[in-house]
């Protein structure tokens, strides 16, 4: 599910950048066929999934291990490249109208299913009434129903528009397009698709054994080229442990590794002979959060006090062995949406007492612990169970606050009772907690007052005039220069407020096989090209018998 | 014995329906469900989304309605569809994962009796000799050791260091091009590793119990007078000893029967076996019901069914037991 969230998130901002902004709202023009080197076709990559999929109809399911597989076999009509700008995929073009309102898109004309039959506007409609169909068990409906009007103006031309300009349209037409021809009038969950599904990809699907593996096929018919690799084959390993060891033993080829693996149990000749590490920042962060309506945190020098009293740089070398970097806000650095000028709070002690001072707590008993009005200043901090970085973290901070004077309890739990009975019903004091960086910068669901309640995102209830009538323009703005501006100054104003104490944005770590060329991370990852990616003949290891 | 036999599956109906009643209402008590599942902590969820998961998993009822509503799919032995998003029924899913579970149960059970056995009768003849007590320390060994840290070691060592045996699955990637005996053989050496460990772990259960049977029945007047008729020690101890010590052996295979399908989590996480400790674990954590009662109420049926018979078989292998019949007693 966060791959997912992540991708249609990430459609959103970056995209608008490169695509329609800078050409007068004009889409970029689909890129040349790739080229597919002769001679190198051959081979599998075989990785793994923690869990089996849950079924392989892309825009229904919600875990990631069905999405991890699913990406391969399906198309949007635009998909984000190695920098995350949105360029076409099915699409050739798009168009966004003067109003910013509505969007043309000019589908390809050479694309096919992979059962052979002809991809046309048809499908797309068909996928978007299937999104917003009562009836679709899907999670990701919300950018769909914003649509008031969808148009199949000739087959291979669509136009979608909204009631008002929506920044984050464009980049939800990432969303896997269905074939129409195979699922119409069919229960979707019910469907043979779930099992064996039909899509444009560069990966056909070839065979699942339930529990064990999944496995899919090059298609040579792909209308962006061929991919190099005959196949790709996900083996089903709930345990990280024996992920690692298969890794080792050299039955897989690649592997997001843990900081202690990457640092000290994959510094061997053995490991460096047969692979090579990648490492880039993961779209991903991790925070403290305060609950603002409980008084304790009301006053900002209080929360302050707290983000100085936190040893960002110590929890990122104790507890990542240094892979990561502190964050100061909720963008990924390095991307366009960052905002580096923003305040920052190195870890200082001292300062987080007088700003305490300032708020009134004082230790007026000497017992250690700071107090105001005859109140001690202790609280509960909350994590989920099953993350131990997050009880570390929480450890960690609990004697860095003990040394400002104040006092917390730890209390770990398990995640539904966690999110069910604490966060949704607002009866938190503070939580240890990590979000996804979605590529759309649009911070709307997670800081939006309009967003603290029940079930919702904003639940630390962060609330303030300037950031909602920021995060409105931004949202209502297709241009990114404005936008930026918006959420440069929304940052700003999180720095001050500290609603959240930011900590860290860890480093994706990953171990691949050195068989694979053509290989090189980038903004986007590290597997956005594997249809590039290719094993000299003599390296190959695994023969596709016939 | 017919109407023994009779009366105590009429008992095991309440018992059913008890089992099944209190699983329900637990499982649904539980915090957390399946449409939160799917939309929780997710910013692409449409306001009406959720409400819509909840009346489609029919959450909006309350728990006793869903429970007869249940129970009358169960009463047609239908145990509903999973609510995983590959909407399989139930069944499916179980019989999906069956076969594998209890063929390397079966095959631990087997092996675990094979040697516990014969390693509690000469523990129980050679009480407190060098023998009975290096047997001890090594099934206790066994008994005590993580399992997932033995599995780990050995997959490190005889996997990763040695390459005798793969380390996880069930079956390489070439098993379908493979000879009918290469399949075979393929399936043995996956199953090696995770059999011989389930095996070292069970070997202290059945071989003390077989030892202190065995040292009750050793202890007996009748022992005493065969050996002072002279008959051989082999004679004493394998025709007259081992016949009843091994009565209450067969009361622990019934009640092993349960253990045949319930798997291990932990081991079947371990060696990525698709059986159904995985499917139950899995299932738990998604909160889908219909599958949970699925595993639990056929783990339930077998638990009973296995008491029976470890009852009947009792009967059946002891002239001194007649059940039903009070002339006998």
């Amino acid at each position: 599910m966060k791959r997912l969230v992540f991708l249609l998130l990430a459609v959103l901002c970056v995209s608008l950048i490169s695509g329609c902004g800078d050409k007068d709202k004009e889409g970029g023009k689909s890129a040349e066929k790739r080229k597919v080197r002769e001679g190198v076709t051959g081979d599998a990559l075989v990785t793994s999934s923690l869990g089996d999929a849950s079924g392989l109809i892309y825009n229904i399911t919600s875990d990631s291990a069905s999405h991890d597989v699913a990406q391969y076999i399906y198309n949007g009509l635009i998909k984000l490249d190695k920098n995350l700008s949105i360029v076409p995929d099915l699409a050739e073009s798009w168009e966004i109208s003067d109003d910013s309102r509505s969007i043309t898109f000019k589908l390809k004309d050479n694309v096919k299913w992979h059962d052979g039959a002809p991809f046309t506007a048809a499908d797309v409609e068909f996928t978007y009434k299937f999104m917003i169909d009562n009836s679709t068990p899907t999670s990701y409906d919300a950018d769909f129903r914003l649509v008031t009007d969808f148009e199949v103006i000739d087959p291979l031309t669509v136009k979608v528009s909204y009631a008002e300009p929506f920044a984050p349209a464009l980049l939800s037409w990432s969303m896997a397009v269905l074939p129409k021809h195979l699922l119409e009038g069919k229960e979707a969950a019910k469907s043979s698709l779930m099992r064996s599904p039909v899509g444009t990809g560069p990966f056909r699907f070839g065979e699942w054994k339930s529990g064990e593996s999944i496995t899919l096929e090059a298609n040579d018919e792909y209308f962006a080229g061929r991919p190099n690799l005959d196949r790709i084959i996900f083996r089903i390993i709930p345990d990280l442990n024996t992920t690692f060891m298969e890794l080792l033993n050299g039955s897989l080829d690649i592997m997001g590794l843990t900081p202690t693996q990457w640092v000290k149990q994959t510094d061997t000749a053995l490991f460096s002979n047969s692979y090579d590490k990648y490492t880039y920042l993961a779209p991903s962060y991790a925070y403290i959060g305060y609950n603002m309506k409980n008084s304790l945190f009301e006053d900002k020098r209080v929360r302050q006090a707290l983000t100085y009293a936190t040893p960002k740089q110590e929890i990122i070398d104790g507890i990542l062995f240094g892979e990561g970097v502190p964050a100061h806000g909720p963008y990924k650095p390095g991307t366009m949406w960052y905002n580096d000028n923003v305040r920052k709070y190195e870890y200082s002690p001292e300062k987080a007492k007088e700003l305490l001072a300032e708020a009134g707590w004082t230790d007026s008993n000497g017992d250690g612990i700071l107090d105001k009005d005859g109140k001690p200043f202790s609280f509960t901090i909350m994590t989920n169970q099953g993350n131990s970085v997050r009880t570390k973290i929480a450890e960690t901070v609990q004697q860095s606050w003990q040394k400002v004077g104040i006092k917390i309890e730890i209390r770990v739990l398990e995640w539904a009772s966690f999110i069910n009975e604490y966060i949704d019903k607002g009866k938190f004091d503070a939580v240890v907690l990590g979000w996804n960086i979605v590529q759309d910068p649009d911070p709307f669901d997670v800081w939006h007052s309009s967003k603290c309640g029940p079930k919702m995102l904003n639940f630390v209830c962060f609330s303030n005039a300037e950031t909602d009538q920021l995060i409105e323009g931004g949202r209502h703005s297709m241009d990114p220069v404005k936008r930026k501006e918006y959420y440069d100054r929304f940052q700003e104003i999180l720095a001050e407020e500290q609603p959240y104490t930011f900590l860290y944005v860890p480093n994706a770590l990953i171990g691949l096989s050195k068989r694979f060329r053509e290989v090189s991370p980038a903004p986007a990852g590290i597997t956005y090209n594997i249809e590039d990616w290719y094993v000299p003949v003599k390296d190959q290891k695994y023969r596709l018998e016939k | 014995m017919l109407r023994y036999i009779a009366k105590r599956l009429a008992g095991m109906i309440p018992l059913l329906l008890g089992i099944t009643f209190i699983s329900f209402v637990v499982i649904h008590l539980a915090p957390g469900d399946p449409a939160q599942f799917i939309a929780s902590m997710n910013p692409k969820l449409s306001e009406t989304a959720y409400e819509k998961f909840v009346k489609m998993y029919d959450l909006d009822k309350p728990v006793l309605e869903r429970y007869i509503s249940w129970l009358g799919k169960f009463a047609r032995l239908d145990f509903g569809d999973s609510f995983s998003q590959d909407g399989k029924t139930v069944m499916e899913k179980i019989s999906e994962r069956l076969p594998v579970t209890i063929w390397l149960n079966v095959a631990g059970m087997v092996l675990i009796f094979l040697f516990a056995l014969p390693l509690g009768v000469l523990s129980a003849y050679y009480k407190d000799s060098i023998f009975d007590k290096g047997i001890t320390v090594f099934v206790f060994a066994g008994f005590a050791m993580p399992t997932f840290w033995l599995a780990l070691l050995c997959m490190y060592y005889f996997g990763v260091v040695k390459g005798w045996f793969p380390i996880s699955g069930l079956r390489s990637f070439n098993y379908d091009y493979l000879s009918t005996f290469g399949k075979i053989a393929d399936i043995f050496k996956h199953t090696f590793m995770p059999v011989v460990i389930s095996v070292f772990g069970g070997l202290a259960g059945i071989s003390r119990f077989a030892r202190n049977s065995m040292l009750d029945v050793l202890k007996e007047e009748y022992i005493t007078s065969a050996r002072a008729r002279g008959l051989s020690e082999g004679k004493v101890v394998f025709t007259h000893a081992l016949k009843n010590a091994m009565l209450p052996v067969v009361t622990i295979i019934g009640l092993s029967v349960p253990g045949l399908i319930g798997g291990s989590v932990i081991f079947e996480s371990i060696f990525s076996i698709p059986g159904m400790g995985q499917l139950f674990y899995q299932s738990v954590m998604m909160r889908d019901y219909p599958v949970v009662m699925g595993v639990l109420v056929i783990g339930a049926m077998l638990t009973l069914t296995g008491n029976l018979i470890a009852d009947i078989a009792y009967a059946a292998v002891d002239p001194r037991i007649r059940y039903g019949s009070k002339k006998s007693n």
